[in-house]
């Protein structure tokens, strides 16, 4: 009886979790088999299951009205160089904050915060004002620069850094290394899980991110991905196919990374916030 | 004697040499914040209060003049304003209470010793987590066609009428409502499935020594153990929600009849297409004023319930 009753709960859950797995993964996998069909077998019913020949043809099609090879590598580059910089820019601050003592941190620390609480939109005329002034609009730093010091990663560096015991650091000063060493060969590598959680939310954020590079993105040529899909929407005749494969290719490079990296990837974009 | 002097050396060896480096322990930490704060100064103190100051200016072109508080007053009478801020304040109150209580359901199944290939069910349920908005909700835009779209397919084999999901007001704000739903589902579910595995099994195993069942032992020990995750999940959510921008963009450009504008959408809209900046950065403040309002409320209510 008492078996029965555990077995009947049993399969409850596991159709509740398979019918929440189909609609967690059903979206994407109609993502991918859209970008291989052409426009109108999209909105086939019932839909298409398998993959059809289209692929090339919709690569073609997005490449001519998007030039796509290069949309992909704006976004890319400006991930890859907005994550190393900003990983490393809010390691150092996160470090002076965790390890040291110095005049006027409280103050740098209320900033930190105070920036962290402060809704981004707010910014966002001011920081368009100033891209114009600058004459960096279409410009790749435009898109990096302005929230490569991240007052979040800053925060979460800080709190890992705390643990990172003081007796280490002493006992590289006392072996005679200078500051930069010691950040460079002891702090770096003890805080790798953490950098690593950092670099991806950073990257996530980055690769993802809309309204920031829909402002001071105007020329195709310089478009990120996010930015080129939103203006195929945009246009007078929307063509399904090559919209399909813009999102399977926004979408593929990070699914791969995070099936290698699982772990680290659910403890960077829950931005650190959950250990396990 | 020898011993202090020894000590004595090594401190002077270790001054000489600190001497040799470009940075003492004394100057360190601000050349290693030094490059966050020019940034931050730049980017973000300066536009914030930079934007106060627009705030109560119009611009026109390069000409800016102060008229006061002419911003804010016109704020107040702006009927697509206040949509604007019902819309978020409705999608706020329905979307996340639906998605907590999904993710907390999902996780609380994943959790039970029960299950096997958990490894497999968190993956596939944390999938979405990692998709563009954009990509979500473009994906979305086409399921939810009222004409060819899956999702109304689906529903006629259970007799549903096909459902005017993007051009309908109500279904609209529904539209953005499930998108939001399927991206942050997953996300919330793996913050829940981290808070559980947390609990001590102990806890369990005495509850039910002195007699508990699953069910009094679930909201006698999982519910008040989970709280500071359930907290966190909620305000990070409700700090989501009031910037709302991305879904609504490309789902419905904020319509039909402003039907799913929302706060950051109207902000946009002002800015970089009627480029009227003075009266952007008052719908700006307005928003860090909400913010700043909700998070109190939030925080306050956490602690009247710790107390």
């Amino acid at each position: 009886m008492i078996t029965q009753k555990k077995l009947s709960t049993k399969i409850g859950i596991y159709c509740l979790l398979v019918l929440g797995v189909i609609l967690s993964i059903g979206p994407f996998y109609w993502m991918l088999i859209g970008s291989t069909l052409p426009s109108g077998e999209i909105f086939h019913l019932p839909p298409k299951l398998l993959p059809g020949d289209y692929l090339a043809k919709n690569f073609q099609a997005l490449n001519e009205s998007l030039g796509i090879a290069k949309i992909f590598w704006n976004s890319i580059f400006i991930a890859i160089v907005y994550t190393i910089a900003s990983t490393f820019i809010c390691a150092m601050a996160g470090y002076a904050f965790a390890k040291f003592r110095f005049k006027g941190k409280n103050f740098f620390f209320f900033i930190i915060l105070f920036s962290l609480m402060i809704p981004f939109q707010v910014t966002l005329i001011p920081l368009f004002e100033l891209m114009v002034s600058f004459n960096w609009l279409n410009t790749y730093q435009a898109i990096i620069l302005p929230s490569l010091a991240s007052p979040f990663a800053i925060y979460l560096m800080r709190q890992n850094m705390q643990a990172v015991p003081d007796s280490i650091i002493e006992a590289s000063r006392v072996d005679g290394a200078g500051e930069l060493k010691i950040f460079f060969s002891v702090i770096l590598p003890v805080t790798r899980p953490t950098l690593a959680a950092v670099a991806i939310f950073q990257f996530m954020s980055q690769w993802n991110s809309l309204l920031w590079p829909l402002i001071t993105l105007n020329s195709k040529e310089m478009f990120t991905l996010p930015v080129a899909l939103s203006s195929l929407i945009g246009m007078a005749r929307i063509d399904y196919g090559q919209l399909m494969l813009g999102t399977t290719l926004s979408t593929i490079p990070i699914m791969i990374f995070f099936l290698v990296l699982q772990k680290q990837f659910i403890s960077g974009i829950l931005g650190g916030s959950v250990k396990e | 004697m020898a011993q202090a002097e020894k000590i004595a050396e090594t401190t002077a060896n270790i001054r000489v040499k600190n001497r040799k480096y470009l940075l003492t322990p004394k100057s360190a930490p601000y050349i290693f914040i030094g490059p966050a704060f020019v940034f931050i100064l730049i980017f973000t103190v300066y536009p914030v209060i930079s934007s106060l100051f627009l705030s109560f200016q119009q611009v026109r072109g390069v000409e800016k003049s102060f008229v006061g508080l002419a911003n804010y007053s016109r704020l107040f009478h702006d009927p697509i304003f206040y949509k604007s801020l019902l819309n978020t304040f409705e999608i706020l109150i329905i979307q996340v209470p639906i998605m907590l209580f999904l993710a907390l359901v999902i996780a609380v199944g994943l959790h039970s010793s029960l299950i096997k290939a958990k490894a497999f069910f968190r993956i596939s349920f944390f999938m979405p987590a990692i998709t563009a908005l954009v990509a979500a909700s473009i994906v979305f835009m086409i399921l939810l066609d009222e004409h060819f779209g899956l999702v109304n397919y689906l529903l006629s084999f259970m007799g549903i009428d096909s459902i005017h999901w993007l051009t309908t007001p109500f279904w609209a704000k529904v539209s953005v409502i499930v998108v939001m739903t399927w991206r942050w589902t997953g996300y919330n579910m793996v913050i829940f499935l981290a808070g559980l595995q947390n609990i001590p099994s102990e806890l369990y195993e005495a509850a039910s020594i002195d007699g508990a069942g699953k069910v009094k032992q679930f909201f006698m020990i999982t519910i008040p153990l989970l709280k500071p995750v359930f907290i966190f999940t909620v305000v990070m959510s409700t700090i989501g929600t009031l910037q709302l921008f991305d879904e609504p963009f490309i789902l419905t450009h904020g319509g039909p009849n402003s039907a799913t504008m929302t706060i950051t959408l109207y902000l946009y809209e002002q800015g970089f297409k009627f480029f009227d900046f003075g009266y952007a950065s008052a719908i700006a403040y307005v928003l860090v004023l909400i913010t700043a309002l909700v998070s109190w409320i939030q925080m306050k209510l956490v602690g009247d319930i710790e107390e």
